[in-house]
């Protein structure tokens, strides 16, 4: 009764978040957020370790994402598969996902099945077996997974030689699959040394969202995870900073697979700071006006409506990192249309921007529509479940994650001008070039 | 630890029911919709199915009905496309328009606050769209970008491979984008027409979950939909699935092959589908656990993953399976794949394989009802299937109903080893187009 009262008081739009969240601490030093949700009676675990690609030793590229894979092995308790079978003979589904700065691992289950998948989850953080026999075939998954995600893909090998292009000292430089040459070196020692030093309570967030409360979660968190020690010696998260940036670069990717060619250009852009975010978020609003929307954004209008340069064209932020992290845009040109005219039309839609600053109607759409994502986000519990996982792995708090919407309701169009002067900083940014080889007469067929 | 598993899991026994009432509604002007209502957060999620889809096309004009669904969001009334996405904009509603061979999808989500304005706005892109000629020019070279990109997509090339073998000159067997010479050559007529064809009420299905109650949703049908024409073209014929055992390769120079592998499959109102879904499962259904995934990853590292699905069509009935893996290892792939299709088909599952199986799909069927969104999806796909208002108490007792001489009988009847057909899209050592 009271959440109906709460909803129809709300009619005008809520300014904060309406998810009730509970956070607390165990004394091994696990961080337990809790998000309820008891319209359905689904429970979602989620375990998100402060540790991801950016963090692997420099020659053993992958190792964070072939560990993920790992540990779907076994354990001193486990047969190999047997945590995935026993959820899947629940009901339930499992996996897990590595980034650059954390690696999360997941059950969605019937809540009064949550003591089962706590029991094993925890299980696997400190019990992992390696077994030899399991290291060369799962070795040859991820060689297949990268096949498949990357080297069957020209744009995502674009991607992947741009960021190498745009950090020059970070390791957000690198694959997290991993490049390779590397992958193919990876070995039961490197998966090993990987997991004694990272895997720990200590180093971890859980995330335990949907039909359950915060005191059911805090006693099964206790007897399951409590007993596991703290390890005193997590390497504190110093990654290789970036140097000034002083160079344009220009990377032009050619692939007899392109069959679309198009641009894509990038900037080192600052991340969300715990209890700084308001560059961030100021920088998200401006991915929003530049290609936030394929009919309204300043790109869309100038380079689809006022002229047909392109037919596609796309601006991206996400400032959750740990450490800088870029600002994106893509045009991909018409039919006729040259890429050195896209791109020349991309910076005078740049420039015009940084001169005629923002259409006021369209940041108060852009608001409108932040405000209302946060109803539309209480729809999906999961979702809530990685804001917060990402968001805490990510050196943000859960303070910050709730003062989030605000902030960006806070942003002005000066924040954005002064957000936009800053970031298009050409000597900090690299133009990829995504083309068919020139040399060879490429007739689409059909 | 082994203990307290064991103890856990005989606790599996009562699986879960999803506890949603579905109501049916009718408006006054004789639009049925089925609601769920949920007052918890002031949304609604609508979904809206127009039975048919891009096989309604007509002779010669592939891809009029993917242009024409491309262009439902691109101007109406006296709205420029531009002045509509800024109105929708404005509510912070969201329109979402797809369509397939056998159905136009429509989803919409909107604000209860604004909820008469977002619907109008729906009401105006589905019943008086504009189709102004820049914004089919617009839209036009999106698609025939997007044709071009899968002449490069190996995925795609080998599903539209298939699709053509399995179905030749029926809609199924070629994209529903169309080509890039069939889509240069569509008029604003032929849009006009593929609009009318598709978009009227004697094929329409509609499901609502969210902040509304049976009379505003009552109200809101008629709204929206009542001043559609009563009927649009008429449905395709079925069509018989044309398979060669074999395989095709298509070559195309990539590190890894992508396969594309099927026969004939089950139509989803045979007696036997329910032994057919868990037998899938068992085979090459979603889990890690599945025989395949077993065989091919866990077992042999030779990919990063298999799957195989059920596709029952309105008008034909497919069995499909897709894996991925380097050239110089696919058909080690393909070989063990036909080899645990062959042994399936002869000795069935254990009893063991069956009642986990009916365990994970029973405890999975209630997890599916967890948001408006997905609820409301659900829905409209039951109503597409005629599977009744009691098919989501019922479901599971049907899943349970199957026994092991079912699915063995139906795994001889339905698995077909030696009609196997594999298109295969790289350059696969050691395999060649066979006939």
């Amino acid at each position: 009764m009271l959440r109906l009262i709460a909803a129809f008081v709300c009619l005008a739009l809520p300014a904060a978040a309406d998810e009730t969240v509970t956070s607390f601490t165990l004394d091994n030093g696990l961080e337990v957020v809790v998000i309820e949700d008891h319209r359905a009676p689904v429970v979602v675990q989620m375990l998100w370790y402060r540790t991801g690609s950016a963090d692997e030793p420099s020659g053993t590229s992958g190792i964070a994402h072939f560990l993920e894979h790992l540990l779907f092995k076994q354990t001193e308790n486990l047969t190999p598969g047997e945590l995935s079978a026993t959820v899947a003979a629940n009901g339930g589904s499992d996996n897990a996902f590595t980034s650059y700065d954390y690696t999360a691992y997941f059950q969605r289950i019937a809540a009064d099945r949550l003591e089962l998948v706590m029991s094993m989850e925890a299980d696997r953080m400190e019990n992992l077996l390696l077994k030899q026999e399991d290291i060369a075939t799962e070795r040859n998954v991820i060689l297949e997974e990268r096949s498949q995600r990357t080297d069957t893909s020209p744009g995502a090998l674009l991607n992947e030689q741009m960021r190498a292009a745009q950090f020059l000292n970070h390791r957000y430089g690198v694959p997290i699959i991993g490049w390779r040459h590397e992958m193919e070196t990876l070995d039961m020692e490197d998966a090993q040394t990987f997991y004694d030093t990272f895997y720990a309570p200590n180093n971890a967030v859980l995330v335990i969202a949907g039909d359950v409360g915060p005191e059911e979660v805090r006693a099964l968190a206790e007897q399951y995870y409590g007993p596991i020690p703290a390890n005193a010696d997590i390497p504190e998260r110093f990654r290789p900073a970036e140097p000034p940036q002083n160079a344009a670069r220009r990377v032009v990717f050619e692939d007899q697979r392109v069959a679309q060619p198009y641009i894509s250009r990038s900037y080192l852009a600052p991340e969300r700071d715990s209890g700084a975010q308001e560059d961030a978020a100021a920088l998200t609003v401006l991915a929003q006006l530049l290609g936030g929307s394929n009919f309204t954004s300043v790109l869309n209008d100038k380079l689809q409506f006022e002229q047909q340069i392109a037919v596609y064209t796309s601006a991206f932020y996400d400032g959750q990192a740990l450490d800088d992290t870029s600002f994106s845009l893509v045009v991909v040109p018409s039919d006729g249309i040259t890429l050195d005219e896209a791109e020349a039309a991309l910076d005078r839609v740049i420039a015009e921007f940084l001169d005629e600053g923002v259409d006021a109607e369209q940041l108060d759409r852009i608001k409108m529509q932040l405000r209302a994502s946060q109803i539309y986000a209480r729809d999906n519990v999961q979702s809530a479940a990685n804001r917060y996982g990402s968001a805490l792995t990510s050196g943000l708090t859960v303070e910050d994650v709730q003062a989030w919407p605000d902030i960006l309701q806070a942003v002005t169009a000066e924040d954005v001008m002064e957000a936009a002067r800053a970031v298009f900083n050409p000597r900090a940014s690299v133009t990829g070039i995504l083309k068919a080889p020139t040399t060879e007469v490429s007739e689409v067929s059909q | 630890m082994i203990r307290l598993f064991a103890l856990i899991l005989i606790f599996v026994a009562g699986p879960l029911r999803a506890e949603i009432e579905i109501k049916e509604v009718t408006s006054p002007g004789g639009i049925t919709a089925w609601l769920v209502e949920d007052h918890a957060i002031p949304f609604t999620a609508l979904e809206i199915r127009f039975k048919g889809g891009a096989s309604l096309d007509a002779e010669g004009k592939r891809g009029a009905i993917n242009l024409m669904t491309g262009l439902i969001e691109e101007g109406a009334g006296d709205l420029t496309a531009q002045e509509f996405q800024a109105a929708r904009e404005s509510l912070a509603a969201s329109y979402s328009f797809d369509v397939y061979d056998d159905a136009l999808s429509i989803g919409a989500r909107f604000l209860t606050e604004n909820r008469d304005e977002a619907v109008d706005l729906l009401r105006l892109a589905l019943t008086e769209p504009r189709f102004d000629e820049d914004a089919i020019d617009r839209v036009r070279a999106q698609v025939i970008a997007g044709i071009r990109s899968d002449t490069k997509d190996p995925s795609e090339l080998a599903s539209i491979a298939f699709s053509t073998e399995a179905f030749g000159d029926h809609p199924y067997g070629t994209s529903e984008t169309g080509t890039i010479d069939t889509v240069s050559g569509l008029t604003r007529d032929d849009l006009v027409a593929a609009h009318q064809a598709v978009l009227a009420r004697d094929r329409i299905f509609v499901s609502a979950v969210g902040d509304i109650t049976s009379e505003e949703l009552a109200t809101l049908l008629d709204t929206l939909l009542g001043d559609l024409p009563e009927t649009g073209a008429p449905m395709p014929e079925p069509v018989e699935v044309a398979l060669e055992p074999g395989v095709t390769v298509i070559p195309f120079d990539n590190p890894q092959s992508t396969v594309l592998f099927g026969h004939e499959g089950i139509t989803r109102d045979d007696e036997d589908f329910f032994a057919a879904y868990i037998l899938n499962v068992i085979l090459g259904g979603p889990n890690f656990e599945s025989r395949l995934m077993e065989e091919v990853r866990v077992n042999r590292g030779l990919t990063y993953g298999i799957y195989t699905y059920l596709v029952p069509k309105d008008y034909a009935a497919l069995y499909l399976g897709s894996v991925s893996s380097s050239n110089d290892r696919v058909a080690e792939a393909i070989d063990v794949t036909r080899a645990e299709w062959a042994r399936m088909a002869e000795e069935g599952v254990t009893e063991d394989e069956l009642e986990t199986a009916k365990t994970y799909l029973t405890g999975a069927y209630p997890l599916r009802f967890d948001g408006n969104g997905p609820i409301a999806g659900i829905l409209v796909g039951l109503q597409m299937e005629d599977l009744g208002l009691d098919y989501v108490q019922t479901r599971n007792d049907k899943v349970n109903a199957v026994t092991l001489d079912d699915i063995n009988r139906v795994a001889s009847e339905l698995l077909q080893p030696d009609a196997l057909h594999f298109t295969v899209v790289g350059q696969p050592e050691g395999l060649e187009t066979t006939n």
